[in-house]
């Protein structure tokens, strides 16, 4: 935390860079910066999320709920637009986010108040949001020509270069590394999963900081609800399906230790771009995307190897012969 | 706001405190003074109350009854936030930090500086972290991370955490465990230093030297009563004792026969790569084998390669007359050699389990039949060991938890002596016990070397290496540095090759 | 109280008692509720054939939640699951094309799944990894080479005696794959509980690191745990594959989740430690039931996942709120 880069996140940089450059080699249009930015402006809901999983396993807490949380903001937004279509995009927007935070805090309030583990809370909730949405939209979708232009706009707005979607990433990644770095609340949420016991003897409350986890967690899926569904121009029950471990690898690949305590927000972003990277690449050089799933599946796997073995505790040296080698 | 402090009068008081748990009463109606700039020693075997009364003082128990008083003032200590605002402040044997954050986070967490925005000034904690850490004359980088350090080296910030929050009650709660003697006489330096600053210092601690170089004055507890209390210079260790336990311990090591039957460890040429190198040693039946040394000498890592927790990258382990492979706990205890570890809870026990699935646990192959269990075989094995050792408890399968320190340590022994090993090495058994419980473990351990058993004794305690062992191997830096017995057996001579003042 | 050693009983309390107020007792009576609200909700409830359709709905997810269950006794998880049965459906579809017997197809959905298995195995055991997020990894691994193979195709030619698995009925109204479960029910039963080996389950789940130095062998018995998961995923596969009698790269999919809910379901701490197999076919069978009966209804399957899901937090739930409004 004390500078932005870390070892972890320098070589995670190392890795998309020595990837956009082979993939230059081969086809240059892919590093032109317009296509630089489409992918990080595909990538944005990505990051949104990531950085609210991140700060949910630093408490030693996991959200499996984003998806379906994002989906049904998503779809409630949608369906309101469609109900009230002069009322103000900004409105819904709040909307969409104060649903988020809601059901956030439910998550929240389920580990912190009743100690039932997070993972079980949020499995139980995801199926529950999903299953909220098909009652509520009966099963039907809302389409592109259901919804107000305003609403379909604002993702797609092209501001100073960068669309809207790419804003709303880039100003939730600096928020959230303030609060992280520089709020006792941001302290708070490394130190209770840095040692949960030690946390009760400084007086910080271990429930009450993973609560505010799942709470911002909640708010950011929300409003990558709304982004979602403006910029594809549909909801329905399934959006996003699936979409929650891409998550978690996203954190996992960026350096985030599923035992808690140690992250950054960097590190979150880098993974998503990494991810990113590889969804858009794959296409342009001819590979076809049902590669996909197993190439992230395997990046995962070498990401929490390399992690792991940087974390691990070497054997004590204490022979002086070791300790001139060592 | 905090009231001001007035020399030579106490400056906490605790009066009439009494604290229950369902079943124990921990505490009744104790009383504690602390007084500025002096160190109150409270001396209490285990379960005396000792560390309940702690807990009290740092707000994460309240008591049932009596008043707290500083500086005449009232108090209540609803949580740790009130024991942090009101100035108490501890420091315990493990810490209580967070290994993720920088130093100088840790100082601060709770109340570090902020800028004009409300954010937290990183720059200006840096720099307040220096300071204090300059005042304590720590060499310690405010932006390192705290995992990083050692453990003496995070005392030091625990203590520039109490400086930071201005306590005015430090407690030090056996803050020794773990240090070096180098670094315990550090840690005397410092409290000085804290005492000439008016801190009023509460030390718990069952090393008498500790007490008797440190404290001014001393409060006893027995069984969660009030004893006495009164100045250090008053008395003598022998008094202190009698008023701990309520009768003089006269010996605390057994009388033994000292016979020494048949080799039953050869230990040849073992190394490994960073921890240790050429161990050469043999052990007898009924032998007591003494292994002295500092801290981080390499002796516990030695004995965890010997039981298969680490490997070796060279060397051979023969057993009665038999080459061993040992590369797994389960191999060890095949080959009859049992480690009962220093960390006893933690490594020792497996806490939710019964009773008898405890004791049972390394014997199955024994009392299952062809791999399943015969619950009879196991009740009656685990009867046979615990009746032995004289177990207090409610039924053999009531969870381990329940049961009280001393007794979960005999279900350990028990655990142990049930796979009828040739070898037993013993890891610091008696750190951290009390006096009266320290009699009862060295008893037992000259039992088991007349009954044939050959031990050894991973010890860092002069008193307790030279009354209990036959022999002492002496370790420095992962090498042996001599082997000595008869009249080689002096504190002097032990503590010289410890500490390389003499080379073999 | 404390009593002298030599009058210290074998056991405190009457092991059934004990039973009788646990978790599972609770659950049963939750299960038997939902069976006599389901025989009121639809005339169609009690037909014999139509129960016995309705063990379709669990059967398969529970062979692997016996295997999930020890797994999770023992402070791990197992995530890929589902896309293990992708993988062994696949390479069982793409064995089929070459026109061999059924046994050969059986066997390579079985082998597949216990090649998976170890390689989670070597994962967890061999390096070190915490195995919640290698199992998210090569749960995209897995499916991922599916997709590779399939693409947005599906194998179809099975044989037609392969069809037996799933389809198929033993004793007049009772399903192979019922059967199946059955067996594999009393097997990990007696495994768990009355085994050195459901012993040293235990004994890691509560504390791996005093388990090691008891003598237990926990990396190899982590590998197995690991193995068993990979292989029952194996049969899963078989079953459901013959019972669709196609492969997708997407079959399966979202079954882990139904898995470790059916594992929680029946009184299996998450954190390891402690839980029972009869908990365990009691969360299957509610499942089960609660699947049919809404599907006799007409509910669709979204809607009854938030049945599952309620389920799933209340049952935790519930105890906890009422302890707290006890005091």
């Amino acid at each position: 935390m004390k500078s932005i880069f870390s070892s972890r996140e320098a070589i995670l940089s190392a890795a998309i860079l020595i990837a956009l450059g082979l993939i230059a080699t081969r086809f240059p249009a892919f590093i032109e910066p317009k296509k630089l930015l489409a992918v990080f402006n595909d990538t944005s809901p990505l990051i949104i999320l990531a950085i609210g999983q991140m700060i949910v396993i630093l408490t030693k807490c996991i959200d499996l709920s984003v998806a379906a949380n994002l989906a049904l903001s998503g779809m409630i937004v949608a369906m309101t637009n469609g109900m009230a279509p002069d009322l103000p995009i900004a409105i819904l927007i709040l909307i969409a986010i104060g649903i988020g935070t809601v059901l956030g805090a439910l998550n929240g309030l389920l580990v912190w108040k009743l100690s039932i583990p997070s993972i079980v809370v949020t499995l139980g909730s995801m199926t529950i949001f999903r299953g909220i949405i098909f009652v509520i939209s009966d099963g039907k979708w809302v389409n592109a020509h259901e919804m107000t232009p305003a609403f379909k706009a604002v993702p797609r707005e092209v501001i100073f270069g960068l669309p809207g979607l790419s804003w709303f990433a880039i100003f939730a990644v600096i928020f959230f590394a303030i609060l992280l770095t520089r709020t006792p609340l941001g302290r708070m949420f490394f130190a209770v999963g840095s040692n949960p016991n030690a946390a009760v003897y400084t007086g910080i409350s271990v429930g009450k900081t993973q609560f505010w986890a799942f709470v911002f967690s909640g708010a950011l899926s929300g409003l990558a609800g709304y982004l979602w569904v403006a910029r594809y121009s549909v909801a329905y029950v399934d959006i996003a399906i699936g979409f929650e471990l891409e998550v978690v690898a996203a954190c996992v690949i960026g350096g985030v230790a599923i035992s808690g305590g140690i992250g950054s927000i960097a590190g979150a972003v880098l993974g998503a771009l990494f991810l990113g990277v590889i969804k858009n690449a794959l296409p342009v050089i001819g590979i076809s995307p049902f590669w996909q799933m197993a190439i992230s599946g395997s990046a995962i796997i070498v990401a929490i190897a390399l992690n792991t073995r940087a974390l691990r505790k070497k054997g004590r040296v204490i022979l002086k012969s070791a300790e001139a080698q060592g | 706001m905090r009231p001001e402090p007035k020399s030579n009068q106490a400056i906490l008081t605790l009066t009439g405190v009494s604290k229950s748990f369902p079943g124990v009463k921990a505490l009744s109606d104790v009383q504690l003074q602390l007084y500025p700039g002096q160190v109150m020693a409270l001396v209490g075997e285990n379960g005396a109350g000792k560390s309940t009364i702690v807990k009290i003082l740092t707000g994460i128990y309240q008591p049932e009854e009596g008043k707290i008083r500083l500086n005449g003032a009232p108090l209540r200590l609803n949580s740790a936030q009130d024991a942090s605002q009101a100035g108490i402040t501890a420091i315990h044997q493990e810490t209580v930090l967070f290994d993720d954050l920088s130093v100088a986070e840790n100082i601060f967490l709770g109340h570090a500086p902020r800028s004009k925005l409300g954010l937290i000034d990183r720059k200006a904690q840096t720099q307040e972290a220096k300071n204090i850490l300059r005042s304590i004359g720590a060499k310690l980088n405010p932006e390192a991370r705290l995992g990083d350090l050692g453990i003496a080296s995070k005392h030091l910030v625990a203590i520039a955490r109490a400086l930071s929050i201005q306590a005015q009650v430090v407690i030090l709660d056996e803050p020794t465990a773990a240090l070096s003697h180098k670094e315990i006489n550090e840690l005397y330096d410092l409290v000085e230093l804290l005492k000439t600053q008016g801190k009023a210092i509460l030390f718990i601690s069952h090393k008498f030297d500790e007490i008797f170089h440190i404290a001014d004055r001393y409060t006893v507890f027995r069984d969660g009563a009030f004893v006495g209390d009164g100045k250090i210079a008053d008395l003598n260790e022998d008094d202190l004792v009698k008023m701990m336990v309520g009768r003089s311990v006269d010996q605390i090591f057994p009388p033994r026969q000292h016979q020494k039957g048949k080799p039953v460890l050869e230990v040849s040429g073992c190394a490994h790569p960073t921890e240790f190198e050429d161990i050469n040693f043999t052990l007898h039946e009924g032998e007591i084998l003494g292994f002295y040394g500092l801290v981080g000498a390499g002796r516990s890592e030695f004995m965890q390669a010997l039981f298969g927790m680490t490997k070796l990258s060279q060397g051979k382990i023969i057993i009665d007359g038999k080459s061993h492979s040992i590369h797994s706990p389960a191999d060890a205890i095949e080959a009859g050699i049992v480690y009962v570890p220093e960390d006893r809870g933690q490594q020792g026990t497996i806490r939710p389990l019964p009773i008898f699935q405890n004791v049972t646990l390394p014997s199955l192959n024994r009392t299952s039949r062809n791999g399943f269990l015969r619950l009879a075989n196991e009740f009656a094995l685990t009867r046979e060991y615990t009746e032995r050792l004289e177990l207090r408890a409610a039924s053999l399968d009531v969870p381990l938890a329940t049961l009280s320190g001393g007794n979960q340590q005999k279900v350990v022994i028990a655990k142990w002596l049930a796979t009828t090993p040739k070898i037993i090495i013993l890891d610091e058994p008696t750190k951290g016990i009390d006096i009266g419980s320290k009699a009862a473990v060295h008893a037992f351990m000259a039992e088991l070397a007349a009954q044939g058993l050959a031990v050894i004794m991973v010890s860092s305690e002069i008193p307790e290496i030279l009354g209990m062992s036959d022999r002492v191997i002496v370790m420095r830096e992962g090498r042996i540095a001599t082997e000595a017995a008869g009249n080689g057996l002096t504190p002097e001579n032990l503590v010289r090759y410890a500490a390389g003042l003499k080379e073999a | 109280m404390k009593t002298q050693a030599r009058d210290i009983p074998d056991r405190l309390q009457n092991p059934f008692l004990t039973q009788i107020k646990s978790w599972e007792t609770l659950l049963l009576a939750v299960a038997i509720g939902i069976f006599i609200a389901n025989s009121f909700a639809s005339p169609h409830f009690l037909n014999a054939w139509n129960l016995s359709d309705a063990t379709f709905n669990f059967t398969e997810k529970a062979m692997i939640a016996f295997a999930m269950a020890l797994l999770i006794i023992a402070g791990e998880i197992d995530l890929s699951v589902a896309s293990i049965i992708a993988l062994a459906s696949t390479a069982m579809g793409a064995i089929a094309q070459l026109d061999v017997s059924t046994t050969t197809l059986v066997v390579t959905g079985l082998l597949t799944g216990l090649a998976c298995g170890a390689f989670n195995a070597v994962l967890v055991t061999g390096f070190g990894l915490p195995s919640i997020v290698v199992t998210i990894g090569t749960m995209s691994l897995f499916r991922g080479i599916s997709y590779i193979v399939l693409g947005d195709q599906a194998y179809r030619g099975y044989p037609s005696d392969f069809a037996f698995f799933g389809q198929g009925y033993v004793f007049w109204v009772i399903s192979f794959e019922f059967v199946l479960f059955a067996i594999l029910a009393v097997i990990y039963g007696i495994l768990l509980h009355w085994t050195n080996f459901g012993r040293a389950v235990y004994a890691i789940g509560n504390n791996a690191t005093g388990a090691l130095f008891s003598g237990i062998r926990v990396n190899r018995v982590k590998f197995i745990l690991f193995l068993m998961t990979g292989a029952m995923s194996g049969l899963a596969a078989v079953c459901l594959t013959s019972r669709l009698g196609s492969t997708r790269p997407s079959i399966g999919m979202g079954m882990e989740l139904e898995v470790v809910t059916m594992v929680v379901l029946g009184g299996v701490s998450i954190l390891g430690g402690s839980g029972t197999i009869t908990g365990v076919i009691i969360a299957a069978f509610v499942m089960g039931l609660v699947t049919f009966g809404l599907g006799l209804l007409n509910v669709p399957g979204i809607v009854m996942s938030i049945f599952i899901g309620l389920l799933l937090i209340g049952v935790i739930a519930l105890p906890r709120l009422w302890q707290i409004w006890r005091m």
